[in-house]
């Protein structure tokens, strides 16, 4: 079934690849159909979930190089797994017939589902890999073909700084693969290389650290990510933000946690310092930003810059072991919400584009008046992003700052404290676009807005309304990844 | 050791059809010169059907002087399946020439030189090879008889007649060290001979595969000939003749120069010299074909790195490299051949004009990047292991940075053939022999365009069938 659910939009991908004189209205069918199909694979894979490592599958690829197609889905994946299919679908909503090249544009989209699906459940490094190198050519092609602004920079400066993270994550694959004899993950989290060899561990981990930094995206190697939102098409911005920089994240969680437990704890401390950074830099950035697609890139780094702070406390073996288990229980449940939430703030991004072809935020004003509906969708969005209690950010957020704080150790619990006050700077920030935008006097482009059209509404709405859920009755997703983060964070303390 | 001449089949069909069609070629009519093509076509579909049955029997040597191991037969295989895609690549740029049946038999004959090479295991049969992979080559880059083709056949000359006098040189200083020529022989004698007269005999040798696979310092042959020679030429030429020389440097590698000091270090060298240049002159081309020829330096450095590391992964690292760099880099040549232009600014808008041409080009360019799935995304994850696992792991980590600043000028290329063409129609093609500049691109090019790229993917994919 999960095979199925990764081959299928490639397959679709390819269809639509070889007949380019397909209409659009045809194309953006095949697009839905399938991008539905893939969700109720999806909802019948979670309904169905037996717990542990579920539907796996492996075949043989590369026997010399002990690589193979190995693929399975856990607690920690399958949310991500549905995330993904969702946030796909719902693009395919989004996007409206009058796009150009439209059989293309679907077969992208449909060939990044497919990658994406096939990373969160890779369990072999190397098909990991091809995965997540995919991930970013897909990318590339997406905002190169149909982005606006300085587009050719963009994409060029994504594709050089996010493929040199990849390589770097090569060449760690590779120093596990030396080290432990094969590239399959399972194995080699059950055996961990490089245990006596606490310095090529640490190289090893650099590698991988450096690759997936880079993808998440953590400061200082952030600076691909605002030029890419800012000239990628909403869509192409809301799979980036909601599932491509997943990948940095969930990639720690999956590879460098288990599978260098020593070395992550050795060097815990620079995680949880990157992440702090992270959270607070992303913040005071953000919040000075006239451009609204900037602005919630930003966010972006400040929203990952908890999960980093997360999964470095997990790695502080002297910590308590359940506040551990909190943190990355809720590293987990704020994956799953920032691509909810940002998928849907960028999606909204798309419809002030698509009605006034500015991001500038000083240019907007009182849109609530024209636009009453896209009003309140950004204001659940931002309320959501923020962290407002009722919502999936708050339940992530509390986890993670009990966790970090709850380990008992005092540079923790500063770290945690001062990434309290980055939820602060967001609150601020996302009340002045509010206020900014869409309340007070009109501003001079603020004539040009109609309200949201009913395929753009229905493309966000499901968005928020799965957000509030989580927020009010989280204990589904949360009985999903417990379990899975206590398993990660049992590995790690080994 | 057996002195059984079928143990040379592939050899011998490759050679028969070179002889053959020139033989046919002389007594047709002009415009009845195609059944040439297919007589030399069917000689290395033949060679490559004996490699098959080759390749099954147990390792030995013919005559004491070839190797018969899984080296020969790869390059035997990727040197007979590259050169019959050239072959379809060349046929319709060749038709109705005046000489149209000597261009496939030298190709065939620089084929015949470039296995001979990778078979080579007695220096003097390393000479003879390296004459006959280089000779017939120096013919072809002039064939259209132009001047940048003579100037290209001229440079390419030059540098092959000097560096050979060199690798002559060097072999002659072996032998009178070690008074034998053949490499099983040769590792024993050498220790006793004075290190400094072994080594500077070691680097003259050098000069001549290393000229033949285009490394630095003799790489300055490749872009001008790339760009002089006609374009099925210029595919030929940076792909063939480098198989069978970097399967002779392996050879030489592995069995008489291994216990050497300081060898190793130096190929190491070599090879991050090679792939530091090649990548870095390659940023400002605005020549596909001096693109492409840049490249081939880039990816000649890093095919250097697994002879350089002779651990338990080279081999295998190495020939499924040649393997997925062939077929990659003749793709890569095909759309140029293909498009029948040069200029990058003539691809623009190729995605719109023709579809199926740019994804072969989008997969070539991005499988010579090392993008996964394609094959050359399976080599480059085995040479960085043979090259991590021996120690080397700076030429690893150089390569990894070579191989981000290479995607660089491959996207120069591919971003506008993925855009919108430019408003103002391209110009008339430069180059008035060349009859591959219809609107339309030829079917055959086309065809090896398309073919070449699912054949890299396919080798990608299916790594773990060729490996075994």
């Amino acid at each position: 079934m999960l095979s199925v659910a990764i081959f299928l939009p490639l397959a679709a991908a390819c269809v639509l690849a070889a007949l380019p004189r397909l209409g659009a209205s045809a194309a953006r069918a095949v697009w839905i159909l399938v991008s539905a199909a893939v969700l109720g694979l999806a909802a019948a894979m979670w309904a169905g979930y037996p717990g542990g490592v579920a539907y796996e599958q492996r075949l043989r690829w590369i026997p010399s190089l002990g690589a193979g197609y190995h693929v399975g889905v856990d607690g920690m994946s399958l949310p991500l797994v549905a995330l993904t299919a969702l946030l796909f679908l719902v693009c395919a909503v989004y996007t409206g017939r009058d796009t150009p090249r439209m059989p293309a544009y679907a077969a992208f989209f449909l060939f990044l589902e497919a990658v994406s699906l096939g990373l969160f459940a890779a369990l072999d490094l190397l098909l990991f890999f091809v995965f997540f190198d995919l991930s970013i050519v897909g990318m590339y092609f997406v905002i190169v073909g149909w982005g606006h602004g300085d587009r050719a920079r963009s994409a060029l400066r994504f594709f050089l700084y996010t493929f040199l993270g990849s390589l770097a994550l090569l060449l760690g694959f590779i120093g596990l693969f030396l080290g432990g004899g094969t590239f399959d993950l399972v194995e080699l989290a059950a055996r961990p290389p490089f245990r006596a060899e606490p310095g090529i561990a640490g190289l090893v981990l650099l590698a991988v650290g450096i690759g997936f930094a880079v993808k998440t995206p953590v400061v200082p190697v952030h600076t691909w990510l605002p030029p890419a939102h800012t000239d990628a098409p909403a869509a192409g911005s809301a799979i980036l933000a909601g599932i491509l920089l997943k990948m940095g994240a969930y990639g720690l969680a999956r590879v460098a946690l288990p599978v260098l437990p020593g070395a992550w704890q050795r060097h815990a401390w620079v995680v949880i310092a990157i992440g702090v950074v992270s959270v607070v830099y992303g913040a005071f950035v953000a919040l000075a930003q006239r451009d609204l697609k900037r602005l919630i890139a930003y966010t972006s780094v400040n929203h990952m810059g908890y999960i980093v702070l997360a999964l470095g406390a997990a790695g502080l073996a002297a910590g308590d072991e359940r506040a551990r288990d909190l943190a990355v229980t809720g590293a987990v449940t704020q994956m799953v919400s920032h691509g909810l939430v940002t998928g849907a703030l960028f999606l909204l991004a798309g419809v002030v584009w698509d009605r006034a072809h500015d991001y500038d935020l000083t240019r907007l004003g009182g849109l609530a008046g024209p636009a009453p509906v896209l009003t309140a969708l950004t204001a659940v969005a931002a309320f959501a992003s923020l962290g407002l209690p009722g919502l999936s950010g708050f339940i992530a957020e509390f986890q993670i700052f009990a966790g970090v704080i709850g380990t008992g150790i005092p540079g923790a619990a500063v770290a945690g404290a001062i990434a309290v006050a980055g939820v602060l700077v967001t609150a601020a920030l996302f009340l002045r676009v509010l206020q900014r935008a869409f309340l007070g006097g009109p501003g001079e482009l603020t004539a040009r807005f109609t309200d949201v059209r009913p395929r753009e509404l229905l493309a966000v709405a499901p968005l928020l309304a799965l957000s509030l859920a989580v927020g009010i009755a989280p204990r589904p997703l949360l009985d999903l990844v417990e379990p899975a983060a206590a398993a990660v964070v049992t590995l790690v303390s080994r | 050791m057996t002195e059984n001449p079928l143990d040379l089949l592939p050899e011998l069909l490759v050679l028969a059809g070179a002889v053959a069609g020139l033989l046919t070629g002389s007594f047709l009519a002009r415009e009845r010169q195609r059944a040439v093509a297919w007589i030399c076509g069917l000689a290395l579909a033949a060679a490559l059907a004996a490699t098959g049955l080759a390749a099954g029997r147990p390792d030995g040597m013919a005559f004491g002087a070839y190797a018969l191991d899984p080296i020969t037969h790869t390059a035997r295989a990727v040197v007979a399946g590259s050169t019959l895609l050239v072959l379809v690549l060349a046929a319709p740029w060749a038709r109705g020439n005046r000489r149209e049946s000597e261009l496939y038999a030298l190709c065939l004959l620089a084929a015949l030189g470039s296995i001979a090479l990778a078979g080579a295991d007695d220096l003097l049969v390393l000479v003879a090879a390296y004459l006959l992979a280089g000779v017939p080559g120096y013919a072809l880059a002039g064939f259209a008889r132009d001047a940048r083709g003579t100037e290209a056949a001229l440079k390419y000359y030059l540098m092959g007649a000097f560096l050979g006098v060199l690798m002559l040189a060097g072999v002659t200083l072996l032998y009178g060290l070690s008074g034998v020529t053949a490499y099983r022989d040769l590792a024993g004698r050498l220790g006793q001979a004075p290190a400094a007269a072994v080594g500077c005999g070691l680097v003259l040798l050098l000069a001549g595969p290393l000229t033949k696979a285009g490394a630095v310092p003799a790489q300055f042959w490749v872009p001008d000939a790339a760009q002089g020679a006609s374009r099925p030429v210029a595919a030929f030429l940076t792909t063939v003749p480098k198989i069978g020389a970097f399967a002779a440097l392996y050879r030489l590698a592995a069995e008489p120069f291994a216990g050497i000091e300081g060898w190793r270090v130096a190929l190491a060298l070599v090879a991050a010299a090679t792939m530091t240049l090649g990548n870095l002159a390659a940023f400002r081309q605005d020549d596909a074909r001096r693109l492409l020829a840049y490249s081939t330096i880039g990816q000649a450095g890093y095919i250097l790195v697994p002879v350089a590391a002779g651990g338990p992964l080279s081999a295998p690292a190495l020939l499924f490299y040649l393997a997925a760099y062939a077929v990659t880099n003749v793709g890569a040549f095909a759309v140029v051949v293909a498009v029948g232009r040069d200029r990058l600014a003539d691809h623009a808008g190729l995605a719109r004009r023709a579809p199926a041409l740019a994804l072969a080009l989008a997969v070539c360019l991005l499988g010579l990047v090392g993008t996964p799935p394609t094959a050359v995304f399976a080599a480059k994850v085995l040479v960085i292991a043979s090259a991590w696992e021996s120690g080397l792991a700076w030429l690893a980590v150089l390569l990894v940075l070579n191989t981000v600043a290479s995607l660089f000028y491959y996207l120069r290329w591919l971003t506008p053939a993925f855009r919108a063409a430019p408003a103002a129609p391209p110009g008339p093609a430069r180059s008035l022999e060349d009859p591959g500049r219809s609107p339309r691109p030829a079917a055959g090019p086309y065809g090896v365009a398309v073919l070449a790229a699912a054949a890299s993917v396919l080798l990608g994919v299916g790594a773990g069938l060729f490996l075994a």
